[in-house]
């Protein structure tokens, strides 16, 4: 066999699947307002109104100020106007309270149920003499070695040090199928909390108790230890600058008024300051920021911080693997050419035999394709059947029967055995097999003892859907690098198929590193996935390092993502997520920006119609009263908020296509909808208020 | 000539500035000028400058800082001791103490504001030797501070953005000087005067009463005042007066020397950063804003005064109250528009005798924030700072960290700019505040009512936006008004300039992301859309309330509001 670092490569995800599973993992997708979850969130609600957490929000944190004048006014001159107003700040500060416990509500219920699969066992800890111990498993430090039998759940994350067993990870992945896990290699490590199905592992434990990746995951979906992350950071700076210039805006009116000769109540002047301020933004970006990791997670992907969420919004350069990720796992069988005068009946009939006892996806493949298009079977086999297992040594498998001895394997091996046995080899043998590599296909070449009967081609099959992806990608402005150990040439055509915009052949893990390195010094942020120890150092020194959950250790380390599916397509969503993440902040902020101008034709005429009745004429929704009209704009900055809670927790809808089209359609959205939404809104509000006969 | 030919030759003469004065300024801040070799040389050997070394942005704020204060004293002590020193031909005595500083800040900040008539309050030696020196190095300062705003975005990986010595003499001698030599020689073909003779007495020959007319070295602060966009006139009725503007030509001239520069600075822009059409887009901006207020203008004066036409009075020429019979209502609007848009503030025609949308157009051009085209160099520096905050929201919008011309923009870039875009409304509105509040404040204003309060709040932003124009009708060579005056001129000026710098540091050692399909592009059609309703949201949201308490009240007051 030409290629056994392909036949190995297992990933779990299935490889058929570009798309993301949906629901079958422990973290499973749940409605955005499942009722239990926005119970526990009005609670929270009330609770975040302790202004130690609400000074994070500075927005919010004047609100709860204006609220509070408020109250004291509505105390010494009570009326129905200034207890209404006062109850609507009240409400706004509770409806942000409200968005962020919502985001986070949705997490913690994620938590429970991850933390309801860590139990307390006793680990089987081996002593230096070899003797067994029964400790718990909190008490495991770094370095001890444990044994975990068949229905054993293994007590902290580790590698395997001697063994092989299969294991149920559906406690961490929600995949059901079990895998394997062996010693050495890059299937040696083993999760805490998932559970031995067969055979005897030794284990030694490297996390230290409560960093097992399990701790991590549940205090990466909690958000317990979210910091803000840069284009959050500049946001909320900016959202603070609002909010700082429009205090004095709004404070210089009173002393205008009474140059004026007038009079303004100080309610109506903090509702000008709440309905300025930008309000619906400050309200909903932390919910925005957890429920974009909160996405990821319904993906099935852990990111290590918010930050490499962003990072993935911002990626040019994707760097795929193409085994897994471009191209199905496998190579499979597509083409059988009969040489020296061999039928193809009779090619296929002997490949297929050569493949009987070949469990490999190749091996296999060669008999689907020997039924599916020449229909044969499989048959009853002599009794004196020899099935030859493939050797590293001689690079050849097959079987003899009836005094036959068919063979397949790499062409230089099979060609050496039939010169060894006395045979010729045709002429056309060398310009088939040449053919197939150029291609980017491998031969494997059959022959029956001194005979050379053909060859098979066995073709990397590119995954349906894949070049459309790539086509996507390459609209929004990211460039598509496949890496493979793949020579030039075969690396060339499947590149080509695939639809990537370059590709790395020969890779080892010194050019990828470089690879990375030039991208960067170009200014381009890179991502990548990867599940060797040997790409540990790449996946550090990308940008967004995703981490396959069947990978080594190392590699999850080296990453700032694991992918629990241990799909490489995922990189994919992880950019969308990112950009997401960042246009639904754009796209709100926009649109509480835009907001303000329709407040203000609300209230400027209703703050100065006593000293000027001219001002009337800006009055331009026609709104009944001044007092109607203060109202109904703080009614609608408090409504608006949760009104568009599901757009923060969903996200602004991703659309893949050029940065020119996606911003005329979020600026027409949400700027124009932000201008022209609160003049209808604020005018339905005072309709009603005015039918109630409030005023 | 027409006004509309007035348009058309306006905007042709500008596109041949901003081709080749903008391509020339790159050349000059380049280094790579050398036809005054000789004159610069010396200046940098006197003044100890190394004009290889260059500088980071914190040693370029200093000393731009250093040089204001040292050129402030300067100023001042002439101003003061002006009886004392020659050139004082009709013996102006020492101005007092605090009409002498808030002057000198004026001039020293591009402002200009004149709480004074400069006739019969200046020497000689204060005209030219603070004054008129003032006009060439604060506009110098201007564009040293723009270019190297400019260089933060050109440059990647370095620590320095230029030497503020080195750009003040090159933008001085290489440009300001030529260009004003030239141009005065214009003006003085027209008829203003350039003379260091006193003050003339006339005899009118009709009725044999005597009348003493003042001169001066005129012609020569006349175009550098223009150019500059400083706007301080020699006579308290600044360029309406026929010895300081005295043709249809001159009039011309004088608001192509105001626009030429900022306009030009676009293309140096352009150059600088590698993509003309990255300065097309910041002109485009420019002139949509511009194109708007100057229609608005043209239109309320065209039709005259809303109050004269409610008792039945035909205004065939529109509203021609306090405007020059030589310029019109509509050359007039011009003028008095291009001035309050360039941070400029010399006027040909009496803000306060506009109508009230007329007068609010000049009030809303300055608030804005001067970046239509603006002031030299400020104009630039002040858009581009309104171009990172559209840039981080428009970016954020297709999905990516913000960036523009490559450079990220994060959280400290945000900050500068939110700083140099929001000092001025928050100044503006707190000393408007004082103001209206306390009595020495109150005793200012003419008018009552929403006129008089058009008088402060037009005062306190004409010089926070260091633009110098008067509403009139303010009485404000008071104390009071000269200190709080200079509140405003200084943080319009340096709370401006040092986030600007501090933002040009920052950018500079900054790498740059190359664009692909996914950058927000800041060349086209949308940002320019977006840029403008920028500018337009953040002047309107901070100064609608106030705005509506003055100009929108009286227009109301006449009935609709157009």
């Amino acid at each position: 066999m030409p290629d056994l670092k392909v036949l190995d490569a297992g990933h779990s995800g299935a490889p058929d699947e570009l798309g993301v599973p949906g629901g079958r993992g422990v973290v499973s997708r749940r409605s955005l307002f499942d009722g239990r979850i926005m119970r526990v969130a009005a609670v929270d609600a009330l609770r975040k109104l302790d202004p130690r957490v609400q000074i994070k929000n500075p927005v919010m944190f004047v609100v709860l100020i204006g609220t509070v004048i408020t109250l004291f006014e509505a105390i010494a001159h009570p009326s129905v106007f200034s207890w209404s107003v006062m109850v609507w700040l009240l409400l706004t500060v509770l409806f942000a309270n409200f968005a962020e416990a919502m985001a986070e509500g949705r997490g913690k219920a994620q938590a429970d149920t991850l933390r309801k699969t860590r139990t307390q066992t006793d680990a089987r800890r081996l002593r230096p003499d070899g003797a067994e111990e029964r400790v718990p498993a909190a008490d495991l430090s770094l370095g001890d070695m444990v044994v975990c039998e068949a229905g054993d759940v293994i007590p902290s994350d580790g590698e395997v040090a001697e063994g092989a067993a299969s294991v149920d990870e559906s406690a961490i992945t929600g995949e059901s199928a079990p895998v394997i896990r062996e010693s050495g290699g890059d299937r040696s490590a083993v999760t805490g909390g998932t559970r031995v199905l067969s055979d005897r592992i030794v284990v030694r434990i490297t996390a230290e108790p409560g960093k097992t990746f399990l701790d991590r995951m549940i205090g990466l979906v909690e958000g317990a230890k979210r910091q803000k992350t840069p284009n959050e950071i500049a946001l909320t700076i900016l959202l603070s600058a609002l909010t700082l210039i429009f205090i004095p805006v709004v404070v210089v009116l009173q002393p205008f008024a009474q140059f004026a000769g007038g009079q303004v109540e100080v309610i109506i002047l903090i509702a000008l300051i709440v309905c300025l301020i930008p309000t619906t933004i400050g309200a909903l970006l932390s919910a925005i920021g957890i429920a974009g990791m909160d996405r990821l997670v319904q993906h099935n992907v852990l990111a290590m911080s918010g930050r490499a969420v962003e990072a993935a919004g911002d990626v040019q350069t994707l760097l795929l693997d193409k085994t897994g990720t471009i191209t199905m796992g496998n190579r499979m069988a597509s083409e059988f050419h009969p040489v020296g005068g061999c039928g193809e009946q009779d090619l296929a009939g002997a490949a297929q035999l050569a493949s009987l006892a070949d469990e490999t996806p190749e091996g296999r493949s060669i008999v689907v394709l020997a039924k599916e298009r020449y229909g044969l079977r499989e048959r009853d086999l002599a009794a004196d059947h020899v099935f030859v297992p493939f050797s590293a040594n001689t690079r050849m498998s097959g079987l003899d029967t009836d005094g036959r001895h068919i063979r397949k394997g790499a062409a230089d091996a099979v060609k050496r055995w039939v010169t060894e046995q006395g045979g010729t080899l045709p002429a056309e043998l060398d310009q088939i097999v040449e053919r197939i590599s150029r291609a980017g296909a491998t031969p494997l070449v059959v022959a029956d003892q001194a005979r050379v009967l053909g060859v098979i081609e066995l073709k990397d099959v590119v995954k349906q859907g894949i070049a459309e992806r790539f086509a996507e990608l390459r609209g929004v402005g990211i460039r598509t690098v496949m890496v493979t150990g793949d020579n030039p040439l075969t690396a060339a055509a499947i590149a080509q198929e695939a639809g990537v915009d370059d590709y790395l052949a020969e890779a080892t893990p010194d050019a990828k590193m470089r690879l990375i390195k030039a991208e960067q010094e170009g200014g381009k942020l890179v991502a990548m996935t990867g599940d060797g120890t040997n790409d540990a150092p790449a996946l550090a020194q990308a940008d967004v390092g995703v981490a396959m959950n069947t990978g080594t250790s190392a590699a999850k380390e080296a990453g700032n993502m694991v992918d629990l599916d241990s799909n490489p397509t995922k990189l994919i969503e992880i950019v969308e997520i990112g950009k997401q993440l960042l246009m639904t902040r754009g796209a709100l902020t926009t649109f509480s920006i835009a907001n303000d101008i329709a407040k203000y034709f609300a209230i400027i005429p209703a703050l100065f119609v006593g000293t000027y009745p001219q001002l009337d004429g800006l009055n331009i929704m026609r709104l009944h009263s001044p007092q109607s009209a203060v109202l109904s704009a703080v009614i609608f900055n408090a409504l608006v908020i949760i009104a568009l809670i599901p757009l923060a927790l969903r996200g602004v809808r991703f659309r893949p296509s050029g940065a020119t089209a996606i911003l005329r359609r979020n600026v027409l959205v949400y700027g124009l909808g932000g201008l022209i939404i609160p003049f209808i809104g604020i005018k339905l509000i005072d309709l009603i208020l005015t039918a109630l006969g409030a005023y | 000539m027409g006004f509309a030919w007035t348009i058309v030759a306006l905007v042709l003469v500008l596109a041949l500035c901003w081709r080749f004065l903008g391509a020339y300024m790159v050349v000059v801040y380049e280094g790579r000028a050398r036809w005054l070799a000789k004159v610069e040389r010396p200046i940098y050997r006197a003044i100890g400058a190394d004009p290889k070394a260059e500088q980071t942005w914190q040693r370029y704020a200093s000393s731009v800082i250093v040089f204001s204060a040292i050129a402030l004293l300067i100023s001042y002590g002439i101003f003061r001791l002006q009886e004392h020193l020659p050139f004082n031909p009709d013996h102006m005595s020492g101005v007092e103490w605090h009409t002498a500083w808030n002057t000198a800040v004026s001039f020293v900040t591009n402002t200009n504001w004149q709480s004074y008539s400069g006739e019969t309050t200046m020497s000689y030696l204060s005209q030219m030797g603070a004054l008129a020196v003032q006009n060439f190095l604060s506009a110098a300062v201007g564009m040293a501070v723009a270019v190297a705003l400019i260089r933060g975005f050109a440059r990647k990986g370095s620590k320095t953005i230029g030497n503020f010595w080195v750009d003040l003499v090159r933008g001085t001698i290489y440009v300001l000087l030529p260009i004003a030599f030239v141009a005065a020689i214009v003006f003085i073909s027209q008829g203003a005067l350039q003379t260091l003779a006193g003050h003339a007495e006339v005899s009118n020959a009709l009725n044999g009463a005597s009348q003493t007319l003042p001169r001066g070295p005129i012609a020569s602060q006349e175009v550098i005042k223009q150019l500059g966009t400083n706007g301080g006139g020699f006579f308290n009725a600044n360029g309406a007066g026929p010895f300081e503007n005295p043709t249809g030509l001159t009039n011309f001239l004088s608001i192509v020397l105001i626009l030429c520069i900022p306009v030009a600075l676009t293309y140096t822009f352009g150059k600088m950063v590698f993509s003309i059409r990255q300065g097309v887009a910041i002109l485009a901006v420019m002139t949509v804003l511009f194109g708007g207020w100057l229609t608005m203008t043209a239109v309320a004066e065209q039709q005259g005064n809303p109050a004269l036409a409610a008792t039945g009075v035909s205004q065939p020429l529109g509203n021609m109250e306090g405007k020059e019979t030589r310029f019109g209502a509509l050359s007039s609007s011009l003028y008095n528009v291009t001035s309050t848009q360039t941070s400029t503030g010399s006027v040909d025609s009496a803000a306060d005798s506009y109508t009230p949308i007329g007068g609010m157009a000049m009030l809303t051009g300055m608030m804005l924030g001067e970046v239509s085209p603006g002031g030299v160099g400020t104009g630039v520096y002040g858009i581009l700072m309104f171009a990172v905050i559209t840039v981080f929201i428009g970016g954020l919008m297709v999905g990516r960290t913000p960036e523009y011309l490559g450079k990220k923009i994060q959280a400290r870039e945000v900050k500068l700019a939110a700083l140099g875009v929001l000092v001025m409304p928050i100044t503006v509105l707190v000393l408007t505040a004082i103001a209206t509040a306390v009595n020495a404040g109150k005793a200012g204003p003419l008018n009552a009512g929403p006129h008089g309060f058009s008088e402060i709040l037009y005062a306190y932003t004409s010089q926070t936006n260091n633009n110098g124009s008067g509403f009139g009708g303010l009485s404000a060579n008071t104390p009071f008004y000269n200190i709080t005056g200079t509140i405003g001129l200084l943080l319009g000026r340096f709370a401006i300039i040092i986030p600007a710098l501090a933002l040009a540091g920052g950018l500079a050692e900054k790498t740059v992301v190359p664009t692909s399909l996914g950058t927000f592009r800041t060349d086209k059609p949308m940002f320019v859309g977006l840029l403008t309703g920028v500018v337009l949201v953040i002047g309107g949201l901070t100064f609608l309330p106030a705005v509506a308490l003055g100009p929108i009240v009286e227009q109301l007051s006449h009935g609709m509001f157009w």
